[in-house]
């Protein structure tokens, strides 16, 4: 068998192994042997890579791969493993961002190793979508990661003549990418380059902080495409294949986040969200109106005597670290004979199912755990609906107010349980900047400060009671 | 322009296929797991590391040399932290009891709604007690 079939077959095992990983990675029961099947391919490939004439042939530059092998495995381990579970979406929004620069690299390295006009006009135009759909993936995610890491605002940024601007740079890319084909000049590609990085920044610019994992999704499917496309330009089918199913599941993945979240996909990425203000300014000012704010001891008993509660989680009980005291003082009303459920909301956290995560983390009972649509069956015989750090996802405006940015979102309908209680540091507005009616209800309670502290003297006040 | 690459209808065959492959595995996924399999089809695109080290292995000069050297820097921070981030999120989902507890709510909520809260002596809500 000569080297080239070996390499094909080996391959080959490696994109079934991709296959079976998707397919694992769909079922809650393998989903972890799915992402291990996955990872077994990747080594598979990777390993009999180095075994190729191609690789090694030059030592200089085997010893420069060894390297960068070894620099990204040594800053990606600790990474990835210490990464608090919190922050699990902007890591993915990073890792993403790389492999899609990555992608980009490869295209641009291949454009300027293979001398001026002798390229096909068809491998040109692979390098080019190589490099334009990776640089957009690489800025687009790197813009992402500093909204959900808070370095920057999760607000949508909007500036003036925002859309002329936008739609300039588009032409002026298209411009150039027909100049490149046409002179397969090398300066021109890095001008695209460089265009598409600034493309790929003021497209997730306005779109706002809640609608960032869906962005993040479909930015992993334009990165599975770049890759495709650099493996047009290698001649591999490995990276066909692998970047295609990359990028067709990833858009379908895409869909199905976006529906979760009852939006359309081109409603969250051209809306600009955040037309914020008309959305606040309508309605009695908030200064007005008052809130209830009760005490732990206050709380503590109207929990303790409740008959059925239910916990709903929000990203602020993540931040918080609170998902284990969230636990104890589920087991301390248990305890007391209290009906306890989590009512999840698919989008609680930060991104969806991140809030199944975290309370499998603190080993929360999964029979204690209910989907949104069940939850909100159970909600009108609920005795006391505990908010705890969440707010956009309890926010009646989404069935109510068509004017709002989040109208059409479902919601948890902590509003129909007969006491609501928000554990909230402040009153500030939730991630997608807007109030919450929910708050100046009159059966509402506010318990202000730390989730966790709060959940710690609710556990105590419940002990007392 | 196409008979010129005998390959290139191989690949675009290929390509469209691996499409419709991708589309359909992942057909049904309970909003629980959207999470995990963005964050493992993100690793599985890392299959650019492959990519990358046939690129470095064949740069010649310093410019290729760099932008090689990145590109496996970059995927492999890709492949690495891909995998071992979706190993860490699939670990919370170890395998439990999920009776589902349905049919047990419906028997327990006899009353009308609301009857039973006894939260006239906690912080007086606006609730009739």
């Amino acid at each position: 068998m000569s080297r080239a079939t070996a390499t094909d077959l080996v391959y080959l095992v490696a994109i079934v192994g991709f296959i079976l990983a998707l397919k694992g990675l769909s079922s809650p029961k393998h989903a972890r042997l799915g992402n291990l099947v996955g990872a077994g391919g990747m080594l598979v490939a990777v390993a009999w890579t180095f075994s190729l004439p191609a690789v090694y042939s030059h030592t200089r530059n085997l010893v420069l791969i060894i390297l960068a092998v070894a620099i990204g495995a040594v800053i990606a381990i600790p990474a990835a493993r210490l990464v608090k579970m919190t922050a699990m979406p902007q890591m993915v929004a990073i890792f993403n961002g790389v492999g899609g620069g990555a992608a980009a690299l490869v295209s641009v390295t291949e454009f300027i190793s293979v001398p001026g006009k002798s390229l096909a006009i068809y491998k040109i135009c692979e390098i080019l979508f190589g490099v334009l759909v990776g640089s957009v993936s690489l800025a687009g995610s790197s813009i992402a990661f500093a909204k959900l890491q808070e370095i920057m605002t999760g607000r949508p940024i909007t500036y003036p003549a925002q859309q002329p601007i936008n739609a300039a740079i588009g032409l002026a890319i298209v411009a150039l990418l027909i100049v490149t084909v046409v002179t397969a000049s090398t300066t021109v590609l890095v001008i695209v380059l460089v265009l598409s990085l600034v493309l790929g920044a003021i497209f997730v610019l306005p779109i706002g902080g809640a609608d960032t994992p869906v962005l993040i999704s479909l930015l992993n499917a334009f990165t599975g495409l770049a890759v495709a496309a650099s493996g047009f330009t290698l001649d591999s089918t490995l990276l066909i294949v692998a970047g295609t199913l990359v990028g067709a599941s990833g858009t379908l993945l895409t869909r199905m986040m976006s529906q979760a979240m009852g939006r359309s996909l081109p409603n969250i990425l051209f809306s600009a969200f955040g037309s914020v203000v008309t959305a606040s300014g309508e309605g009695p000012d908030a200064e007005g109106r008052s809130v209830r704010s009760g005490t732990a001891e206050d709380i503590g008993v109207l929990l303790a005597y409740a008959r059925k509660v239910a916990i709903v989680p929000g990203y602020g009980l993540a931040v918080a670290q609170a998902q284990h005291t969230a636990r104890e003082l589920a087991d301390a009303l248990a305890a007391r004979g209290v009906e306890v459920y989590y009512a999840i909301h698919p989008v609680a956290g930060r991104m969806p199912g991140h809030m199944n995560v975290l309370l499998a983390e603190a080993n929360v009972p999964y029979d204690q755990l209910e989907e949104m649509d069940d939850a909100n069956q159970d909600m009108a015989t609920t005795d006391v609906a505990l908010v705890v750090g969440a707010n956009d996802t309890v926010n009646p405006a989404a069935k109510n107010t068509p004017g709002s940015p989040i109208y059409g979102m479902p919601i948890i309908n902590a509003d129909q349980a007969t006491n609501i209680v928000f554990l909230k540091r402040s009153m500030r507005p939730g991630f997608a900047g807007i109030d919450n009616e929910l708050l100046y209800d009159p059966k509402t309670t506010m318990l202000f400060g730390d989730a966790k502290d709060s959940l710690s003297k609710l556990v105590a006040a419940v002990k007392a009671a | 322009m196409i008979a010129a690459a005998p390959g290139l209808m191989t690949f675009i065959t290929v390509f469209v296929l691996a499409g419709f492959v991708g589309y359909e595995v992942v057909s049904k996924v309970p909003s629980i797991l959207h999470t995990p399999l963005m964050s493992g089809s993100n690793a599985i695109h890392g299959i650019i590391l492959v990519g990358t080290m046939l690129v470095l292995g064949q740069a010649h000069g310093p410019a290729q040399m760099t932008l090689g050297f990145l590109a496996v820097v970059l995927a492999t921070l890709n492949v690495v932290g891909g995998f071992v981030v979706t190993d860490r999120m699939l670990h919370m989902f170890k395998a439990k009891p999920t009776d589902r507890k349905r049919a047990a709510d419906a028997e327990s909520t006899d009353g009308p709604s609301g009857s039973g809260s006894s939260a006239g002596s906690g912080s007086g809500s606006g609730t009739p007690s």
